[in-house]
């Protein structure tokens, strides 16, 4: 069995003209979450429904669990759980009426009163869909793909339109997924959320992946700290790699001089900006 | 589950759906009913008539519960993702839609069985001549009306649309088909357009099989038969998921 979940190479999907993804690489190891963040229309859920086996791939490799998802095996849609970014169902059935129901698919699947105490819905367990918040909704989306109990989970914008309570709750399902050893490939549009699950990252925007990494090691300038003080009511700002020469030479040089420095800090570019930086970059070229 | 115990779990699915649903087992039951007892009370006390009239709406029944049944849910099931949601879990494409189609039969059995029981118990008209032969034709219609109602679900473009495109064909091709009162006194043009469409020869086949008579069953079968394949062909060829 390979140590990876998911490997991309060189993938490539045009509509037409248009080409909505272009030449995204990446790999994802078992039980990673690994988040694919980036504004809409940047090619994520393309790039997520070619490795669902929605959609063909006009050009590169593939590999999900070990398979094509062009085949559609059928043993490997039983080891994969999808969440997809907006679907309906059946408003006049009950929660547990679903989950029992597509349980029935898979070879060995949850418990569904478990799975549904999983996301959180067993207050509603008996009550039908359509009765459902927009975020009791989704829960029930994660219920459904939990079911089959999956190796691997593709969770495409799992929150968004979510208050934040629910944002929260959804959350720590996906961390007690990573608990459970599952591997999880998720996109959102959210920095925060990608910095909260993410073991990996990669920004995508316009059909490429313009940087990819650890959350917190994200980024050309994500070595670098920031330090920066006021001095005589004007703000001072330095770039470092090393924060600890520059430091000293900062204050001993204001301790020669009397002077206090005003509002020092040493800070790391959160991933807001990285991503606002990277996207901008990526504009321009 | 073995692909048939899949099957078998979709129809089960799918009956307890058509149930808590009023207004599909309204227009599924209630609506091609309550017109034959309307119309046998209203019109009919001439024997000729309801003869025309039970094959009739036993083919209205088998249209109404068949083709604009799945035409329309499956535009709604389409719409609204479930198709997608589906084609993302293993269950297999072929199991879901037999379990799918199969409930849509099982109504349109009830129904033919429902027309031709009150046509009997309550109007008088003769048990069905050759039973053997009702089945096999309202087995016919099914799987050429559920097939175009399949097939014309690709041509309709959401689910708003749904009611006008699937009315649009419903009541024309009653009207001109010779549910409610003998095509044969129909203006040529019509009657050309009927003779060229299945329904009008599925309610010759029923009429055969209930009332017995001079239709010539073997052409009839064989009209609906070319239109059940030709369904079976457009609604494989054009099937979309999403």
């Amino acid at each position: 069995m390979t140590e990876l979940a998911i490997e991309v190479s060189d993938l490539r999907k045009s509509y037409g003209s248009v080409e909505a993804v272009r030449g995204v690489s990446f790999d994802v190891r078992r039980g990673e979450v690994f988040g694919l963040l980036g504004p809409n229309g940047a090619g994520k859920t393309t790039t997520v429904e070619i490795l669902e086996g929605y959609r063909q791939r006009s050009a590169g490799q593939v590999w999900v669990l070990g398979h094509d998802p062009e085949a559609r095996r059928r043993d490997q849609q039983e080891r994969v759980g999808i969440v997809l970014q907006s679907c309906g169902f059946y408003p006049r059935v009950t929660v547990r009426e679903a989950v029992e129901h597509f349980a029935k698919a898979y070879p060995r699947p949850r418990d569904p009163d478990e799975t549904i105490a999983l996301v959180g819905l067993e207050g509603k367990a008996d009550a039908r869909t359509k009765e459902l918040s927009g975020g009791q909704r989704r829960r029930l989306d994660l219920a459904l793909a939990l079911i089959g109990d999956p190796e691997l989970v593709f969770l495409d914008e799992p929150t968004t339109g979510f208050d934040p309570a629910a944002r929260r709750t959804a959350w720590g399902v996906v961390r007690r997924l990573k608990e459970l050893r599952k591997t999880v490939l998720l996109t959102t549009h959210y920095l925060d959320e990608a910095q909260a699950l993410a073991d990996r990252v990669a920004i995508v925007k316009d059909g490429r992946i313009v940087a990819e990494g650890p959350p917190d090691q994200l980024g050309p300038g994500s070595s670098r700290y920031r330090v920066s003080y006021f001095s005589n009511g004007r703000r001072v700002e330095h770039q470092t790699d090393d924060p600890t020469e520059l430091l000293h030479r900062l204050t001993r040089d204001a301790l020669a001089r009397g002077e206090r420095l005003e509002a020092l800090e040493v800070t790391k570019p959160t991933l807001e900006e990285v991503y606002l930086q990277l996207t901008a970059e990526a504009d321009i070229t | 589950m073995s692909n048939l115990a899949l099957a078998w779990e979709q129809f089960r699915f799918e009956r307890k759906l058509f149930w808590r649903n009023p207004s599909a087992a309204f227009f599924n039951f209630l609506l091609p009913l309550l017109l034959l007892i309307l119309i046998a009370t209203a019109f009919s006390t001439d024997d000729d008539e309801l003869e025309v009239l039970i094959p009739g709406v036993a083919g209205m029944g088998v249209l109404a519960t068949t083709f604009t049944a799945l035409a329309f849910n499956l535009t709604l099931l389409r719409d609204e993702g479930v198709l997608k949601r589906i084609r993302g879990t293993p269950m297999p494409a072929g199991a879901y839609l037999a379990g799918f189609i199969g409930s849509a039969a099982l109504n349109a059995f009830v129904q033919v069985a429902l027309v031709v029981a009150i046509g009997n118990i309550a109007y008088g008209v003769e048990r069905p001549q050759e039973p053997l032969l009702l089945v096999l034709f309202t087995g016919l219609g099914v799987v050429c009306f559920a097939a175009l109602g399949v097939a014309f679900s690709h041509a309709i473009p959401n689910e708003d649309a749904a009611p006008a495109y699937t009315n649009a064909v419903f009541l024309p091709l009653i009207f001109i088909s010779g549910v409610f009162y003998s095509a044969d006194d129909l203006p040529r043009a019509l009657e050309v357009i009927a003779g060229a469409l299945p329904l009008k020869h599925l309610i010759d086949g029923l009429s055969e099989a209930i009332v017995g008579g001079s239709a010539d069953a073997a052409g009839a079968a064989a009209v609906v038969g070319a239109w059940a394949l030709a369904g079976v062909f457009l609604a494989v060829r054009f099937f979309r998921w999403e």
